[in-house]
Formats: structure tokens, sequence, C-alpha cells
């Protein structure tokens, strides 16, 4: 089969399932919704324009971008374990974030609010950190990378900590959410300035997947073979901080997504990028809506932080490929 | 003849002040096969690199064709020069086809997959190293001879006219070996392709290769054909080694050191 007509079947069977998430997405909750409750009560219309339709969008957005980014990582760092939270990408961003929500940097500049910038700058200076830091000349240190990875993470959360203690209460607690990322209601408003960010910085980062299928196979074989690869990697650094850093700046720093959805991925699809990385856009948004109205659905009394939910999957996940590499590499 | 791969006056340090490369110069003609030997550290490796232009000479020039690497775009430039490493980490467990297929890039357009005569060509790289029953298994699996082997099929699928291996045997067993030298002497013969062969392997030289450089500091010492640049005493000095002897059997030249 060519990879063309492999790429076509997966999209399609990734749109099915998609659609079916969305449907589960729109339908599961307290309230179920059904045709006749529509038709019947103005409430439950109400309820799946204003709440429910928003929560899916902002779910499909941020599942979407954290997975292509993770596909991403993972390429260009030729590590399987690599994703924006493993590597303080998320953390970053989302210091950025509650530093611009200590401040009450609330406003907007050109119609982009400010928790963007700063949650995109904190982002691109974790990647930065964490890139320079596992870079030993020629070679991508992988223990370094994930080392460093974690230590920008502690560094990001005992930020975040000190900037709770020391801002005044409602502030705080709206930070609070940051620390374990929850997809609470956020207006049709919000998403829309969202999609305008993250949508075409998608498509860009999806334009370079042939590069990163490359740069996955070695980094100077990808170089002998035509990639410009210095400017490859600070391309997909930028669309990568970009992406992590509004979806977090949003949503919190949903962590795993990136890592759960592009292997889950390779093991029905296989290794190509220019495959994987398209799958991993629709499955990723099915994967964060399911993952989502669990956290509504499961207890009764509550609902959980969709970014609980995420690590308690991805944390088995991640243990299971670091086994499954440190086994091939005792081969 | 005409020149195909020319090193002039090169000059490369990866710190500063600490040059490898000290004015290396150098020319392989068009439709020859040449070995580069040299001591370890000496600095082999480093000047494949300068010659694929995946480093830059701090000082002269690497020439293709009689045009400088720098002026080549990279995609023509992989079009026409392929580079084999000495060894490719695998990451991912990509199958050996899709590993092959990597090499058909430079020839398609950006947002273009390959096609069916782009698949043809892969597989029938990997007939020609022998690995043709590879294809569908994934890298990770495979020994680090048959990954070679694979490297080595990626790089003739970029159907390039010049070809430059660093330490291709090395990982290869005997019959992997012969078998390799017996390739690049065909696709000379048949296509007149350019190789140069970085190599630890003295006994592969003679009499498939048609030039020897010898390289000792970052210096071509030595360039000739195999019969001048492989005698005891050229060796001897190249590798600061007194105890090196060769020894002609037949129309081979073969080394050892007591």
């Amino acid at each position: 089969m060519t990879t063309e007509s492999r790429l076509l079947r997966a999209l399609l069977v990734s749109a099915a399932v998609l659609a079916v998430a969305i449907a589960f997405g729109l339908w599961a909750g307290y309230e179920r919704v059904t045709v006749e409750s529509l038709r019947a009560d103005p409430m439950v219309r109400a309820l799946l324009f204003r709440v429910r339709m928003p929560r899916v969008a902002l779910a499909a957005l941020t599942g979407a971008a954290l997975s292509v980014v993770g596909a991403a990582l993972q390429a260009l760092f030729r590590n399987p374990l690599a994703e924006p939270f493993t590597l303080g990408v998320s953390g970053g961003g989302a210091l950025g974030a509650s530093v611009a929500i200590a401040f009450g940097w609330g406003a907007r500049a050109w119609g982009v609010p400010l928790v963007f910038v700063a949650s995109f700058g904190g982002a691109m200076l974790a990647v930065f950190v964490v890139y320079r830091i596992a870079r030993a000349g020629m070679v991508v240190l992988p223990g370094a990378l994930l080392l460093s990875g974690v230590i920008v993470n502690l560094i990001a959360a005992s930020g975040v900590l000190i900037l709770e203690y020391l801002t005044d209460p409602s502030r705080s607690l709206q930070i609070l959410r940051w620390t374990v990322g929850s997809l609470d209601i956020v207006g049709f408003d919000m998403i829309w300035r969202m999609a305008v960010v993250l949508v075409p910085a998608t498509i860009a980062l999806l334009a370079f997947s042939r590069d990163l299928q490359l740069l996955a196979v070695d980094e100077d074989t990808a170089a002998s073979l035509g990639v410009n690869v210095r400017r490859t990697e600070g391309a997909v650094y930028f669309l990568s901080s970009l992406l992590v850093g509004v979806t977090v700046a949003v949503g919190g720093a949903i962590g795993f997504v990136g890592l759960i959805v592009p292997h889950a991925v390779r093991l029905v699809f296989g290794q190509d990028l220019r495959v994987l990385m398209p799958v991993s856009v629709l499955l990723g948004a099915a994967f964060l809506i399911t993952a989502d109205t669990v956290a509504r659905i499961a207890f009764s009394s509550t609902e959980l932080p969709v970014g609980a939910v995420t690590a308690l999957l991805g944390g088995p996940v991640f243990l299971w490929l670091l086994t499954r590499r440190q086994r091939a590499a005792a081969m | 003849m005409t020149p195909a791969l020319e090193a002039r006056d090169l000059w490369f340090a990866w710190q500063p002040h600490h040059d490898v490369i000290r004015g290396a110069s150098f020319v392989l003609e068009r439709g020859r096969l040449g070995a580069l030997i040299g001591a370890n550290g000496s600095g082999k490796s480093t000047l494949l690199r300068l010659l694929t232009g995946l480093l830059t000479p701090t000082r002269g020039e690497a020439l293709f064709d009689n045009v400088s690497l720098r002026r080549i775009p990279a995609r023509e430039r992989a079009r026409r020069i392929a580079w084999v490493p000495q060894s490719t980490p695998a990451a991912f467990p990509f199958t050996a086809l899709e590993v092959v297929l990597t090499g058909r890039s430079p020839w398609s357009p950006r947002f273009h997959f390959e096609n069916e005569a782009d698949r043809a060509i892969a597989q029938e790289a990997l007939d020609t190293v022998d690995a043709g029953h590879l294809a569908d298994r994934p890298i990770t699996e495979l020994s680090g001879g048959e990954r070679q082997m694979v490297t080595l099929a990626r790089a003739l699928a970029q159907k390039p006219e010049c070809l430059l291996l660093d330490e291709p045997a090395a990982a290869l067993d005997l019959k992997h070996r012969s078998a390799l030298v017996r390739t690049l002497a065909g696709l000379r013969d048949r296509f007149g392709l350019t190789a140069l062969v970085v190599t630890h392997d003295l006994q592969l030289i003679d009499p498939a290769f048609d030039r020897v450089f010898a390289i000792t500091c970052g210096r071509v010492v030595a360039d000739g054909p195999p019969t001048e640049v492989l005698t005891s005493a050229s060796l001897a000095a190249i590798f600061d080694d007194p105890h090196v002897r060769t020894a002609r059997i037949g129309e081979r030249t073969v080394v050892w050191s007591e």
C-alpha cells in the first residue's frame, strides 16, 4: 500500500473516531442531550450550545495541538518519550500564564490576550533551556533531555507555587487551575481567539512533516538529504511553543496527551511522520474530548480535572515506553 | 579526466585554535573509486563531512564538479552526493524500506509522496546490497551489519553521481565486505559512479580501488594508486608504526602489523 493511500485510509478512520467522540462529548453528562430533549427544552439547547459545544471545541483544539506537538518533538529529538509535558514546555507555559494572571495582565494587544503571549514566552524559554542543556555538539543526549525537562517542570512548578502564595486569593485560585489542567467552561469568544492561532500553527507544523520524517531517522542523514536542520529545528520550536503556550494559557498544563496519542497512532498506522502527524491532529482531538467527558461523568458528585485523567493514563504509558527502550538498549 | 571531488586547502576546527583538518588537498576524478586511510583521529571522517557539505570549512574550498559546495543548493547536492555514516542510531522502528525511501526525498517536491517508481528504486537498492529480504523488517530489530546495508541502500536510492562512505565495512561480515567492494566497483564501471571510502580495512582496497589518499594530522600525506601507497615504508609513516608489513598475493596487497 502506498503512503498516500495509507494516509487517506488513516484520515477516514480517525475522522470517524473524532465524529463519535464529538457526539459522545455533546451527549454525555449530568443532563443527557437527545434530539427529543433538544426540541422540547430550551434549557437543553442552551446547555448544548453554550456549555457542551465550547467545551468539546476547546478539548478538540487542545488535544489536537498537544498531540501534533508531541509527534513533532519526538521526531525532532529522536526520542519516543519527548512530549510537551515531559520536556518542561507545558510547565514553562504555565509559569508564563501564571505571571500574567498574578500581575493582572488581563489586557489584550491587537486582540491577542497577553496571557497567550506570556504563556508562549514561558514555553519558548523552557524549550530553549532544555535544548541547550541536552545538545552536546552534534547529538541530543536523551537522558539529559528528559532530566532537564523534569527539572524545568520543577522550577516552573515552584515559580507557580510562589506566585499563588504572593497574589490575592481570587487570582491564586485562578492560578491553581493551571497546575493540573482543566477544560472549564470558556465562551466561543476565547475559542475563536485560540483557533486563529492554533489552526495556522498546526498547518505550518504539518508542512514540516517530511523534514521531521527524515530527522526522525537521523539528523546528519537528514542534512545530507537536503534538510535545513537548523531552520527546521527553529520553526518546530517556535510553532510547538506557540501551540503549547496558547493551549496552556486556556486549559492549563494537561500532561501526556502528546505521548499517548502519537504512540497509539504508531501502533495502528505505522511510523511515517507524514501519516502520524495529521492523524495525531484528529485522534488527539478525539482523545481529549473523550478524556474530558470521562472526567465530567466519572463521579456524579464532582468533576475531575482532565489533566489528572490524562496523567493517570499517560504515566503508565511513559513507564511502558521507558522499559521498552531500556530493553532495546540492553539488547 | 574531470575532477569530481576536490579538497582545495581545506581547514576545519571543531573548537577555536584546534584545527582538525589542516590544509588538506586532493582530487578524485570522475568515475574513480578512492580510499581515504589514516590513523584514528587523523581527521578522515571530518574530511568526509566537509566533502559532503555537512560541515563548512573554516578556510579553503570543497568542490564538486569544479563548483564550490557552498554554491550548490542543499537539495541539488543531495541528488548528486550521497553520504553513508559510520552508524545510524535507530530511535523508531521504521521499516528498512521506509528508511531507504528517505533517499528518494531529494527527488520529489515537498508535498508529494513517493510514487511507484521511487518504491521500485528503493527495493532495487535493497536488492543490490543483498538486503531485499529486510524490506519490511523494523530497523530497530536489525543487527549493526544489516542496518549498515540498509543505510547503504538508502544512499544508492538517492541515485547519486558520487558516494561518500564512512567506514561502511566496519560492521559487515567477510562475505558482505567483498560484496560491498564488488557493488561499488560495479556501479563505477556501469554508471561511472565516483566513490570515496573511509576505511581501516586496508585489505579491501587493492585491486578494486583506483586511488588511495592517506591523511595524517589533517593533511593528505600520500596520494596515488594502491600499489604505490600500500607499501611497508609508506604505511609505516602514515600509521606511525614501524611494524607494518605488506605482501602481494596475486593481484592483492595484504597488510598486517607484526
